[in-house]
């Protein structure tokens, strides 16, 4: 792996190990994909390989469609890891409880618009948690972890990954969710026009009714 | 266990000032169950009748049939279990909902006499609370992330802020009706007391070929119904073995929550894992759950069978924690609900 020194764990997640290293004299975030024990190896291994393939390949499309995302130094297919440019910043879900409600909603509308972006240019992040967007400190706010996206102009998709957006800001923030969505669904409409937002969201509320118990609503 | 060791009494006042008995009545799907529940926990009475249909799926009209026509055994076997008087009770619970509509409005319907006949508080439990409630008080867990797996539920939850939150579920069909449907289409014969999971369990046992299957996690979400259609397709063109088809099925549907826990577990970081539900007795699920529960150093917690499944002391226990914190359900608001989700009810019992 070239000149790679002191790498530091820094995060254990479900699926990957994030170590911080020293490249080539850069600071590097090396993502490994570890094996899980409990899978089946076969499928483990299909998994790990298919996932670090296409993170990486998603991570450069985003860049094209406008989307910051950390640079790709290094794909090391076999042993599913990916070396990547660090990015210094908060995790956005540490930032929406601590800043003011104006800073929030900008930083929301800032998110939709990226997500807009991203659908817009055929890409599906996949895994919309506010872990998976930092605010650098130059105000950038940066994808990650799209290892489980795809490239498609689906409405569906699309609506799932609005969905899961929604959903995981109702389980994480669940104080100001529904001013999070509001704000984000604003920022994305500045990339689409008013008819592909509504049907959009009428797709998110259709996949909200398929959910197993959904009070009925409209 | 003495009785001043469950995890109820902390939340008493006065010791002592809350005896007396619950009797809850579970009657969301293909199961009737009565279960009577003593105050500090003790399970004096966990009666389950199942229907089994003849052939096909649950109807809920006849299950909902099946469960008027053996009420009255059921219930007159749980006091005579229980060894106790219907004058003893203090307050009757049931299944409010998530569940079919006829089999619950089957149930609302005794709880209703019941509690009128005997002049006793009513309390309307949400289903998938009383899955987590029982789980912790038989297991001991405190604040776990719960895995609930059924023939009508895949959900991952756990406690944040005065309710518990769904961190994952299914986005169409449960895990347990995917089981459910495939061992129908490849023609396999539930028994009483053998379901077709176990059915399943066992063939996997005699499979070794990973046969592909679509692997759909999108995000903390899942979906079953791709996998099943490939599933189905695949049995009917006869190719592989059906060992080998239930052996992969298991293992991609059974990594597929496992995925989804391990990363609520991270995201938590709570210590505990409860695994629940019908499909919870699965061996090679539980393997599962089990070693990444030891990944992220948390205690595996897997809730006995007959407190697993469908039953009546989980909703008798729940109704417990919810009347000793004054909640009740008046007469006219005691409808059933069919889609209540679990992250809509406050839980001011859980701290």
């Amino acid at each position: 792996m070239g000149e790679l020194s002191q790498p530091v764990l820094i995060k254990k997640g479900a699926e990957a190990c994030l170590y911080l290293a020293k490249w080539y004299d850069q600071e590097v975030i090396i993502k490994k994909r570890m094996p899980k024990k409990y899978r089946h190896p076969k499928l483990d291994e299909q998994i790990r390989i298919y996932r670090t393939i296409h993170e990486s390949l998603l991570i450069h499309e985003a860049k094209k469609a406008g989307v910051p995302t950390p640079l790709v130094f290094m794909v090391d297919v076999k042993n599913s890891t990916i070396i990547m440019e660090f990015i210094r910043g908060s995790q956005v879900k540490h930032l929406l409880g601590i800043v003011s409600v104006n800073e929030r909603l900008s930083l929301c509308k800032k998110i939709g618009e990226l997500i807009g972006k991203l659908h817009s240019y055929g890409i599906i992040h996949g895994d919309l948690t506010t872990s998976n967007m930092i605010q650098a400190h130059d105000g950038k706010v940066y994808f990650v972890d799209f290892g489980l996206g795809e490239k498609t102009v689906d409405l569906e998709a699309r609506g799932v990954d609005l969905h899961l957006l929604k959903r995981s800001l109702q389980s994480t923030h669940f104080k100001y969710a529904n001013e999070c969505f509001e704000a984000i669904i604003q920022g994305y409409s500045r990339v689409f026009d008013i008819g592909t937002v509504r049907s959009v969201l009428d797709k998110v509320r259709e996949i909200e009714r398929r959910g197993r118990y959904v009070a009925e609503r409209g | 266990m003495k009785n001043s060791e469950y995890p109820a009494w902390r939340c008493f006042k006065i010791r002592g000032a809350y005896e007396g008995y619950c009797l809850g009545i579970e009657s969301t799907a293909d199961d009737f169950s009565i279960g009577i529940v003593s105050f500090n926990g003790e399970v004096l009475a966990n009666v389950i009748h199942a229907y089994v249909p003849p052939e096909g799926g649950i109807h809920p009209r006849e299950a909902a049939r099946h469960h008027a026509e053996v009420a009255e055994i059921v219930i007159q076997e749980a006091f005579r279990k229980a060894g106790i008087n219907p004058r003893d009770l203090r307050v009757i619970a049931f299944s409010q909902g998530p569940g079919l509509g006829p089999c619950l409005r089957t149930g609302a319907t005794v709880a209703r006499a019941l509690a009128s006949y005997l002049k006793l508080p009513l309390v309307g439990v949400n289903h998938c609370i009383a899955h987590i409630e029982i789980g912790k008080l038989k297991t001991g867990a405190r604040d776990p992330v719960t895995l609930y797996v059924s023939g009508g539920n895949t959900i991952v939850a756990a406690f944040d802020s005065g309710r518990y939150r769904v961190f994952g579920e299914t986005l169409d069909i449960a895990l347990g009706n995917c089981l459910d449907v495939f061992a129908r289409e490849a023609g396999l014969r539930q028994k009483p007391g053998e379901p077709f999971g176990a059915i399943i369990e066992k063939l996997a046992l005699r499979g070794d070929l990973l046969v592909p299957l679509p692997y759909t996690v999108k995000g903390m979400d899942m979906s079953f119904s791709g996998l099943l259609t490939a599933a189905i397709s695949l049995l009917k063109k006869g190719v592989y073995r059906l060992e080998d088809l239930c052996f992969s099925l298991q293992e991609t549907v059974f990594s597929m929550v496992t995925e989804v826990t391990e990363r609520a577990l991270a995201h938590t970081e709570k210590k505990e894992v409860l695994i629940t539900g019908g499909v919870a007795a699965n061996k090679r699920l539980q393997e599962m759950v089990r070693s990444v529960a030891e990944e992220h150093d948390a205690n595996f917690c897997a809730v006995p069978s007959e407190f697993a499944v469908d039953n009546g002391a989980m909703i008798a226990w729940t109704g417990i924690l919810a009347f000793i914190h004054g909640i009740t359900t008046p007469i006219e608001e005691s409808f059933v609900r069919l889609r209540w989700r679990l992250d809509e009810v406050d839980v001011p019992w859980v701290s």
